[in-house]
């Protein structure tokens, strides 16, 4: 009988073992050999760090990482400072229908590819774009004004992107926040910022961490919205990941790349969560 | 003395809903007032209206003698124990007493003593550092009152904070609630759907219905003096009848019900004359139990009948009696004697009250009766 239990658990679990093994661990293992390995010669290999070396080395690569993480942190603050109070709205204010559709309007977007969804901000902030014509309509410019290709471009490509899996998060919890805990902190002789700091941000901490670990993840791991609004030398970290596989065909730095930049930003998820006290076990749980 | 709190002529309206209707009330200081009615009669509204979360429509509040108008919730000598307690779940039982505390910026070593000092009145010392999900339900309702009381109001406002606790709790929590009250000695505003709660507790009583107060008074004077035919009806059990006023003598009444007896009332000064419309509310416990007629005999109002169901309750048992002349059901108490011990449904019993046990009042629209 226990032995029949288990070898239906085995023939449960094979399909899902199978897609773990096949297509995360395995290429995973293979990567991380690749990444080891130095070339020396024509077909000619040894193991060394030598990839990691020249990241370090390299003040481009070092330069383009930090850059990315910090552009992402950013990208990071900016989608929660915006979505928090988009988010309470949603969860506090807006009652029945109307709060459906709010939530609805913020999904709206993400049914379109994200190509597209890029493409959009490309058409609004070209040269001949939307913003363009109408800043000369107005007046307030005497010519084309091109918007594209800067950093404030990936930064709004980056936040727009991100905004929905912030404001899930945080609509979420703020919903289980008890509304008569809030009245409690006002009757008790809070203020309004006093409630929001002691009150509802300890509440929706858990919401707070996991919205800000996507973003950050999605931002520091995105390719499409950095390369089409920010241009070809946007030098984010990713491109360069890109360009050792497909353009140098340096499989063996990209591979190396690509740990860094899995290294690099879990330690930094770990580090923001020290810093500010909180545990993955509090969010998840 | 200027009472602890006045509300005068307080008017609330939600659109075309008036939720309170011109409601006036003064609590004395160190009194326990209730304000008793059944949900939807706007006494959420009166509360939420003294803690400042609503403003009236019109009407003033005055707190001490000050006037509330314009005054924040945060800014008020109230505090207000929600129906769920709302105790901070983020924070532990120190932290939750402590936040009004800290928001008043109180230094830390005076805030530690205070909060000390409140768990050692209500009986719950070196619980601080426990979290608020570790207490059972009458711990946490103490320290919900602790968290108001720390801040030493001149008015603690309480809604419905017993209505999450089973049955046996809530009888202990009601004795406790009163003995905190005389040892905080503040005057507490508790409001309340459960009429036990309010009778067991209560100095004062509002009865309030569609936005009205019915009557103000003490427990007793509710139940055995009501002057209205809702509070007849909602304090206590009644029997109930509808009937039309037959003829006037003094103050006795003869009505003539719509089943089709007649019953002698007290008229208790209303003014009621021949062909009115009246509605007769008896106590269960008022009306006598006999089984031959000559112990009755001595009653204004007498009926038989057989016994139709017993239904015992300890010493709140009761019977209901099936009247022998329009088969109408009647709630009578089930005297505690021996003659009564082995009473069985379907035996002949004889039943006798006064005519001052009948309290009568002119009927009701239909809307607004029970």
């Amino acid at each position: 009988m226990r032995s029949e239990a288990r070898l239906g658990l085995i023939l449960l679990l094979t399909p899902l073992l199978l897609w773990l093994s096949l297509l995360i661990v395995i290429p995973h293992i293979d990567m991380a050999l690749l990444s080891l390995r130095e070339r020396v010669g024509v077909r000619e290999y040894q193991t060394s760090f030598a990839n990691f070396r020249t990241f370090i080395d390299e003040p481009l690569y070092l330069w383009t990482f930090l850059r990315t993480a910090t552009m992402s942190i950013l990208a990071t603050a900016i989608t929660l400072t915006i979505a928090f109070p988009v988010s309470w709205y949603i969860a506090k204010i807006a009652r029945g229908r109307m709060q459906s559709a709010l939530f609805l309007l913020c999904l709206v977007p993400f049914w379109v590819s994200e190509l597209v969804r890029t493409f959009g901000w490309m058409i609004l902030l070209r040269e001949t774009g939307l913003f363009s014509g109408f800043l000369q309509w107005a007046g307030l410019s005497d010519g084309p004004v091109e918007m594209l290709y800067n950093d404030a471009a990936i930064m709004v490509g980056l936040v727009y992107t991100s905004m929905l899996f912030m404001v899930v998060p945080l609509v979420t919890t703020l919903e289980s926040l008890d509304d008569s805990v809030i009245e409690a902190g006002y009757d008790l002789g809070g203020t309004g910022l006093s409630i929001l700091r002691e009150i509802v941000i300890p509440h929706a901490a858990p919401g707070i961490v996991s919205g800000c670990i996507v973003v950050f993840m999605l931002s520091l791991g995105n390719y499409l919205t950095p390369t089409m609004l920010g241009g070809k030398d946007s030098l984010w970290f990713t491109e360069l990941i890109y360009s050792q596989f497909i353009v140098r065909f340096n499989w063996e730095l990209g591979s190396a790349f690509g740990f860094l930049l899995l290294g690099l930003s879990s330690f930094i998820v770990w580090a923001a969560l020290r810093l500010t006290g909180q545990t993955l076990q509090r969010t998840m749980g | 003395m200027t009472p602890d709190l006045e509300c005068s002529r307080l008017v609330k309206r939600f659109d075309a809903t008036t939720a309170v209707d011109d409601v006036s009330f003064d609590v004395p200081r160190g009194a326990f007032f209730s304000i008793l009615g059944p949900s939807g009669c706007g006494k959420t509204t009166i509360m939420r209206m003294i803690a400042g979360f609503l403003d009236p429509t019109s009407g003033d509040i005055r707190i001490k003698g000050r006037s509330m108008k314009d005054v924040a919730p945060n800014k008020r000598p109230v505090n207000m124990v929600f129906q769920h307690l709302a105790l901070f779940p983020m924070m532990n039982v120190a932290d939750n007493i402590g936040y009004g505390l800290r928001r008043a910026g109180l230094p830390k070593a005076e805030i530690v003593r205070k909060v000390d000092a409140v768990l050692e009145r209500i009986s719950l010392p070196g619980i601080g550092a426990r979290k608020t999900d570790e207490l059972s339900g009458g711990q946490k309702q103490r320290v919900a009152i602790a968290r108001c009381m720390v801040l030493e109001p001149a008015v603690l406002l309480l809604d419905e904070p017993l209505g999450a606790l089973d049955l046996k709790l809530r009888e202990h929590m009601k004795i406790e609630l009163k003995a905190l009250q005389a040892a905080f000695e503040t005057t507490f505003v508790y409001i309340t759907h459960d009429q036990s709660e309010a009778l067991v507790m209560s100095d004062t009583i509002a009865v309030m219905n569609h936005g009205r107060f019915e009557q103000v008074g003490t427990g007793r004077d509710l139940y055995y003096r009501a002057e209205t035919p809702f509070v007849a009806g909602f304090i206590g059990e009644a029997n109930h009848w509808r009937g039309t006023v037959d003829a006037v003598d003094g103050e006795t009444l003869r009505v003539r019900t719509d089943t089709g007896v007649t019953l002698t009332a007290a008229r208790l000064g209303r003014p009621l004359g021949p062909g009115d419309a009246a509605e007769i509310f008896v106590r269960p416990e008022a009306i006598r139990v006999a089984s031959n007629e000559t112990e009755t005999a001595l009653f204004e109002n007498r009926l038989s009948g057989t016994v139709a169901s017993l239904l015992f309750n300890g010493a709140n048992s009761r019977m209901l009696v099936r009247d022998g002349i329009t088969r109408g059901e009647i709630d009578v108490a089930l005297p505690q004697s021996a003659d009564f011990a082995h009473l069985q449904a379907g035996a002949q019993v004889h039943l006798g009250w006064d005519a001052a046990q009948a309290n009568c009042f002119a009927a009701r629209k239909a809307a607004d009766a029970l």
